[in-house]
């Protein structure tokens, strides 16, 4: 098994699913014959052709408009937004049309399509490139969205995300795209949409996490049981919307404990969303409140200090332990 | 105040200069192509033919369907318009005094082709096959009223306005990756002109050269915002030129001239040279919806005028002078057409019963977990209240 980066990962699937599907297609500013400016989509124009590998012009709201429309006539877009930070030039176009066509059609036209988008800090970028804004597109009826957070499951959920026959936005934790490498399969593969997966288990405290966040997750996991003795069950979202409800409630009821971390704001983000859900269902085994470690309610800072911004496994380590002590 | 400024009436402004045009030898820009606007009019406001060369040659029969196309968009709108006045209608868009523009643009047009309408577009909607019991159901609040008929290569309206015309063109790009033998016809307003979604979708169609017309209506109002203060060149045709795709500008009362400019328009998309834009200068008779009183921002006299450029009477007229129709048949058309839309408005009575159930039913493929607990909640909150 080849040993690949997300990017390589990402660049599997997409060639993979358009081998098989001559509906799908790609487009985007600079996906052709740059194969995007984080080369995910590279090579791809030269097996496919520039019909199918579209370098459009530099216009989110068109691309996504444009994409609709072709998953309306039966073709698969992947849509790349080069961004996340440039996805709210497309707003509109997301919210009224991606969203809402198969509603507003009655079925007639399911929009069979994908949005990805590099999202997330810690790349050292300029303003508007490290945001993590998945509450916004979690809030609007219609989407799917999904983050992976390494390799493997990159390529299994993007295969998973133009098979799907809903429209899907797919995060890219851009900080991961080329920190590790993992073992990915060659023959093609998939995993469900909606299903979180235990990645660590424990009995103390659930510690969940999603996209670039996972790495510090896991280090804190290591640390808080090689120094404090602390057992944390590790659970990696994957799926912002729909939300897997069943696995976060099965770990705390049987932990009684929980924190959860993301980048992205805290007010009326994921994290608050999962508190809802474990209060409406666990709140008889909850031994703790739980708390969130979490990107706070400002812009995200520049990038001198947004080491210092972005949760880390130090800072997830102190609310662990807080949630531990808790009387 | 800026010296730029031309309309100051202080002593001290100055008048823009008069420049002679300036050319660079061996420039990379010494030549320029503005392309070109033609400018339609085949019939003018008295029915007479005052452009011969380019009368569309049809048959007398379809010269009359045409006619009866304009009369039932007509009447159609005032039977909506007396039903909204009377609480069994919502709020929708009248189309008054837009029926050539609105039949002028569809009449070329195959089944093969997909039509992207402004929700402004009655007519149109019952030219292209939906049937109007279906239409009331729609603007009534039932949402089976969005069921697109089949057979009907139609998209949903959108109510932002503008945000239908990117997706329009992904569907002209579709059908030329797939090198299918289809155009697609969109419409909006000149307020829809205004709109970044409308500019992206003129620039993504005229790079990939995707088989679309775009049809602005130029009606003259966007609520209470007169084309003045809509564009500063209030002349849209002319946006063809910078987004390099041919134009024309027609006269949007004048059903033959709409016909030869929409004919012309499909004719070049679908021969594979790229987008078409059709500006179509009318006027909006009634209300921009019936939410609206034009008579806050506009003068009666301005109304009064444009009564007398009435696509239909001028249509009537030049149909007389071919001795196709009389007064006789023009009343007889009428009340079978009044007729037509009586016989659909008492169907539309019989099948306007809400289905509260059906909420969930169109949101994904299929509902996901948390969904289906939110519809076992609303089902039981239905069957509380005693609902069906």
């Amino acid at each position: 098994m080849p040993k690949l980066t997300m990017v390589e990962a990402l660049n599997l699937a997409l060639g993979q699913s358009m081998e098989a599907d001559d509906r799908v297609c790609v487009m985007g500013e600079d996906v052709g014959v740059n194969g995007g400016v984080f080369r995910v989509t590279r090579g791809l124009i030269d097996r496919f052709g520039p019909e199918r590998v579209i370098d459009t012009p530099l216009a989110e709201c068109g691309i996504i408009g444009t994409a609709v429309g072709m998953a309306v006539y039966g073709l698969k877009p992947v849509a790349e937004i080069q961004f996340s930070g440039f996805t709210m030039q497309a707003f509109d176009q997301i919210e009224q049309n991606m969203a809402r066509f198969r509603n507003r059609s009655r079925d007639r036209y399911p929009i069979s399509m994908v949005m990805r988008a590099p999202y997330g800090g810690g790349i050292r970028a300029v303003e508007h490139h490290s945001e993590s804004r998945e509450a916004y597109w979690a809030h609007t009826p219609g989407l799917k969205v999904v983050i992976p957070s390494g390799p493997r499951n990159a390529r299994a959920l993007l295969a998973a995300s133009i098979a799907d026959p809903d429209p899907v936005i797919f995060y890219e934790p851009k900080a991961v795209y080329r920190a590790f490498r993992e073992d990915v399969r060659d023959e093609p593969e998939v995993m469900e949409i909606g299903k979180a997966e235990v990645v660590r288990s424990g009995k103390d405290l659930t510690l969940i996490g999603y996209g670039a966040m996972m790495r510090p997750v896991l280090d804190a996991a290591d640390d808080l049981v090689e120094e404090h003795g602390i057992d944390v069950e590790v659970i990696d979202l994957l799926s912002i919307k729909p939300m897997d409800t069943e696995t976060l409630v099965g770990s705390v009821a049987k932990t009684g404990r929980c924190v959860i971390v993301h980048e992205g704001p805290r007010m009326c983000g994921i994290a608050a969303e999962i508190i809802a859900r474990l209060n409406e269902h666990a709140f008889e085994y909850l031994l703790a409140p739980i708390k969130r470690v979490t990107g706070f309610d400002i812009h995200f800072p520049y990038f001198q200090v947004e080491r210092h911004y972005l949760p880390d496994s130090d800072s997830i380590v102190v609310a662990v332990k807080e949630t531990m002590e808790w009387t | 105040m800026s010296p730029r400024s031309t309309n100051s009436t202080t002593s001290t402004a100055a008048a823009p200069a008069e420049r002679p045009p300036v050319h660079v030898e061996g420039c990379a820009v010494d030549t320029i192509n503005l392309g070109s606007i033609d400018v339609i009019r085949v019939l003018d406001e008295t029915g007479k033919v005052v452009d011969p060369a380019h009368e569309p040659n049809l048959p007398e029969s379809e010269l009359l369907r045409i006619y009866r196309g304009m009369i039932r968009s007509r009447r159609f709108d005032q039977r909506m318009l007396a039903m909204q006045r009377q609480g069994e209608m919502g709020t929708f868009a009248p189309g008054l005094g837009q029926e050539a523009t609105q039949i002028g643009q569809v009449y070329p047009m195959t089944s093969r082709d997909w039509f992207s309408p402004s929700y402004r577009s009655i007519g149109a909607q019952v030219w292209r096959g939906w049937t109007m019991e279906q239409l009331l159901l729609l603007w009534a609040g039932f949402f089976e009223g969005f069921a697109i008929p089949e057979g009907v290569n139609e998209l949903p309206f959108s109510i932002v306005i503008g945000s239908h015309v990117p997706v329009a063109t992904g569907v002209a790009m579709g059908i030329k990756t797939r090198k299918e033998d289809a155009v697609v016809v969109t419409n909006f307003g000149d307020g829809a002109s205004s709109q970044g979604a409308v500019a992206e979708a003129f620039n993504f169609a005229a790079v990939y050269k995707a088989p679309i017309v775009f049809i602005v209506e130029s009606n003259g109002w966007a609520i209470s915002t007169p084309i003045e203060k809509q564009a500063g060149n209030s002349v849209l045709a002319a946006r063809g030129v910078g987004f390099g795709m041919p134009a024309v500008r027609v006269d949007g009362n004048d059903v033959l001239g709409m016909i030869e400019a929409c004919t012309r328009a499909i004719d070049y998309a679908r021969s594979g040279h790229g987008p078409f834009l059709v500006e179509a200068v009318t006027y909006r008779m009634s209300l921009h919806t019936t939410a609206d009183d034009p008579k806050v921002y506009r003068k009666d006299e301005e109304v009064k005028a444009w009564e007398a450029k009435c696509p239909i009477l001028r249509f009537e007229a030049y149909l007389k002078g071919r001795k196709l129709l009389d007064d006789a048949a023009i009343a007889t058309i009428n009340e079978e057409i009044e007729q037509e839309v009586i016989a659909a408005r008492d169907r539309f009575r019989e099948l306007a019963v809400a289905k509260p159930g059906e909420i969930f039913d169109f949101v994904y493929d299929a509902l996901p977990a948390d969904l289906q607990n939110q519809k076992a909640e609303y089902l039981e909150r239905l069957r509380r209240k005693g609902v069906q």
